[in-house]
């Protein structure tokens, strides 16, 4: 007698939710992406197919960090000067998302230029992150959603403390926004109650409920997401939103990928464990329902496009 | 499956003549069903329903033990979810060698010397496995053998082979690979002779399945599946299936532990499917290639996926040094919960700015909530600060608070009466902003 395989039939699914506007619907992409649409658990093909496979995003920054690790300076070289170039590499490194990461340092208006310059070089959606200081990324991402008003890009990071800024901007100018929480499944919903109820449609909103590196937490972050996925499918609708992650961000900063020196002789070949570090980080996200990946490296890029190709191959 | 206190019930007397010591059968039952009580406080129960209970108490998964010098266990486990409850045994790492390979053993002992630290555990690789490819078989075991006391897994095709092979292995529990439909009987005879445990590969969970039960038939218990499969996409669908079969039906023809065979599509791909093995399900995961750096991201990737998410992980207190302080450089505080000390630690050391970063014990919480609960005060902070002699490695007496504990400020100055207390940024991310301009 053949085993019956059990399956789960779930109520509730994650809503899709689309980056950037073409030409027809509106902005001046040469694609849209979108993401989310699950109404099962990541991959599980033999109870419902993956109708929108995840997405990896490359980081790039509006100016030179003087902070990355220098095995990055060496793949990007000096197309980290220039946005407009760094863009169209990382268009051509295999991205699908460009994420700009604005600084402290930018102006207003400088900050202006640098969104317009990568909208220019590149065909792709972007998604913009402030410098991470709830007052500053307002001063900044205002006029950035209104120079850019209908090109739907995605609008991070909006907190608890700054998102009825950053919402009403985005709802003014038919933008998205990136929902982020401390690695808390209560915290994650509350947010997204709040922004929903301040009239934004939850097919505008993309959650990034945070994570660790390999080694500094990782497993908090996967349980949340898993936990967030599991809540969604049950028919929680305040979870039901897609997952941007940052294992880019989280890798290069723990010592494992950023320096080659000083470090235990156990710890092996410096670049390859930089890449194993940021791939692996990313990997056990996309395991656990991750859809926008964002990275830094162009090796690692490949490593988990490849990856998802194969998890969602029928 | 367990069983609920009612299903266990309508298997006791039903007499509640409290020789048990509870007042009625119900109550016993329920604490039956709590595991807080063994069945043999019962006089009466049948030994039909003795038999029922004892199955409805072993595992879902398994127990499958590998012995050596050293052990490996794989199985046990009773969630889908690490957050249900934990996960128990960390898959074992094994690197994989072929017998014609004349560095095999020299391999071996290169990847058995290998230790690294992470927060304080050493990890290392749990044991090897050799395949028969022609050559030598039985010499080339005897030479891994020879390089190392860890478990090992025999692979080879000729029954006759592995008989000779594990008999130079007597009182060890080998790992033989592996019996299919064709070949069992012999497989499960030499298995039983070595009391080995013994793979079983199948084209799907129903040809698995028909199998283990023939092998338990000849009196093999200790059985690993192969679950087959040619991509990432079949082996996640596969275990997901053979994990829920064991443990949400309590399918005991497929309760057993699962091995995996990472650089079968090339050592390009081995870190990615190793990766995926760890988080989803694998009981033994094989790597064709030994490199330190990769060695030590799977370990770690194993540990934290392992890691029990109803202990939060702590960090030891003490006072730890990042960049390289010096005596003028800043005292930083901060607790013990591992990720607040992991927030702390890495944005101080990305900065590169030197300080002393005294971590209290605080019972293994987050600065908030060890302080709400009691944890985190000034008497303990002064009681960290004085038991880690700070005052002897710093020239100037200058304390930095978490911002979330401003209120600790004047009690801490109390405690703490010759040194300047600070409070610093609510956010470990702003850390380095404060440390440079406040600081100076």
């Amino acid at each position: 007698m053949p085993i019956e395989i059990p399956k789960d039939k779930w109520p509730g699914s994650v809503k899709k939710v689309t980056l950037g506007a073409t030409t027809a619907e509106g902005g001046t992409r040469s694609r849209s992406v979108t993401v989310g649409g699950q109404t099962t658990l990541p991959y599980l093909l033999f109870e419902a197919p993956t109708p929108n496979k995840p997405v990896v995003a490359i980081e790039i920054k509006s100016h030179k960090p003087d902070d990355w690790s220098p095995l990055l300076g060496e793949v990007w070289g000096d197309a980290m000067n220039d946005p407009a170039q760094w863009a169209k590499k990382a268009e051509e490194a295999g991205a699908d998302i460009i994420v700009l990461a604005l600084t402290l340092a930018d102006s207003p208006e400088d900050a202006v230029k640098a969104v317009k310059s990568v909208l220019g070089a590149t065909g792709l959606p972007l998604i913009v992150w402030g410098p991470g200081q709830a007052e500053k990324d307002n001063d900044l991402l205002v006029p950035i959603a209104e120079a850019t008003k209908g090109e739907k890009i995605m609008l991070g990071i909006c907190e608890d403390k700054n998102y009825r800024t950053i919402v009403a901007t985005a709802m003014a100018n038919g933008h998205v926004v990136q929902a982020r929480t401390p690695m808390d499944v209560n915290l994650a919903k509350q947010l997204n109650i709040l922004i929903t109820d301040m009239g934004l449609p939850a097919d505008r909103v993309i959650m990034d409920p945070t994570t660790g590196a390999l080694g500094y937490g990782i497993e908090y972050g996967y349980s949340v997401m898993e936990r967030l996925r599991l809540a969604a499918l049950q028919g929680d609708g305040m979870t039901q939103l897609p997952m941007l992650v940052t294992p880019g961000f989280e890798a290069w900063k723990a010592k494992e990928s950023k320096v080659g020196e000083g470090v235990p002789e156990a710890w092996g070949d410096w670049k390859a464990r930089a890449i194993h570090w940021e791939t692996l980080t990313a990997m056990a996200l996309v395991e656990s329902g991750a859809d926008i990946i964002v990275l830094r490296h162009p090796e690692s890029v490949k490593r988990v496009k490849d990856a998802v190709e194969e998890l969602v191959a029928a | 499956m367990a069983l609920s206190g009612i299903q266990i019930y309508k298997m006791l007397p039903q007499t509640n003549c409290k020789e048990c010591g509870f007042p009625t059968c119900l109550a016993f039952a329920m604490k039956l069903a709590a595991k807080q009580v063994e069945l043999s406080a019962c006089p009466y129960v049948s030994d039909a329903s003795k038999k029922q209970l004892a199955e409805s108490a072993a595992p879902p998964i398994r127990l499958v033990t590998l012995k050596a010098g050293t052990e490996v266990k794989a199985g046990n486990e009773v969630v889908m979810f690490r957050h249900e409850k934990t996960f128990y045994n960390k898959p074992g790492v094994f690197i994989r060698v072929k017998a014609s390979d004349a560095d095999a053993a020299k391999k071996v002992a290169a990847a058995d010397a290998y230790k690294v630290n992470y927060v304080g555990m050493d990890f290392v690789i749990d044991g090897f496995a050799v395949e028969a490819d022609g050559g030598d078989f039985v010499g080339a075991v005897k030479a891994v053998r020879d390089a190392t006391k860890r478990p090992l897994i025999l692979i080879a095709k000729d029954v006759a082979l592995l008989d000779s092979a594990l008999s130079l292995l007597a009182g060890e529990s080998a790992l033989i690979y592996s019996a299919d439909a064709s070949n069992y009987e012999a497989f499960a005879d030499v298995a039983k002779k070595h009391k080995a445990s013994l793979v079983v590969t199948g084209d799907s969970l129903d040809a698995l399945a028909d199998l283990t039960q023939k092998i338990q038939a000849k009196g093999v218990e200790d059985i690993v599946l192969d679950l087959g499969g040619k991509n990432l996409s079949e082996w996640l669908q596969r275990s997901t299936q053979a994990r829920r079969l064991a443990i949400k039906s309590n399918f005991r023809a497929l309760g057993y532990p699962v091995i995996f065979f990472a650089g079968q599509n090339g050592a390009a791909k081995e870190p990615v499917y190793a990766a995926q093995a760890i988080s989803k399900y694998a009981g033994f995961v094989v790597l064709d290639t030994f490199t330190p750096e990769l060695a030590y991201a799977l370990l770690v990737l194993r540990e934290n996926i392992y890691t029990d998410p109803q202990k939060p992980i702590q960090v030891q207190p003490g006072i730890y040094e990042i960049n390289s302080p010096k005596p003028e450089s800043p005292v930083l505080i901060t607790t013990n919960f591992s990720i607040t000390y992991f927030a702390v630690a890495n944005e101080v050391e990305g900065s590169g700015l030197p300080a002393w970063l005294v971590v209290c014990d605080a019972e293994g919480m987050s600065v908030l909530t060890a302080w709400a609960a009691g944890k985190f005060d000034a008497e303990r902070i002064a009681k960290a600060i004085k038991s880690f002699n700070v005052a002897d490695k710093v020239s100037k007496k200058r304390v930095v608070l978490p911002g979330h504990v401003a209120v600790l400020s004047g009690e801490l100055e109390a405690e703490l009466p010759d040194w300047e207390i600070r409070v610093g940024p609510r956010e470990a991310v702003d850390l380095p902003g404060f440390m440079k301009q406040a600081l100076n």
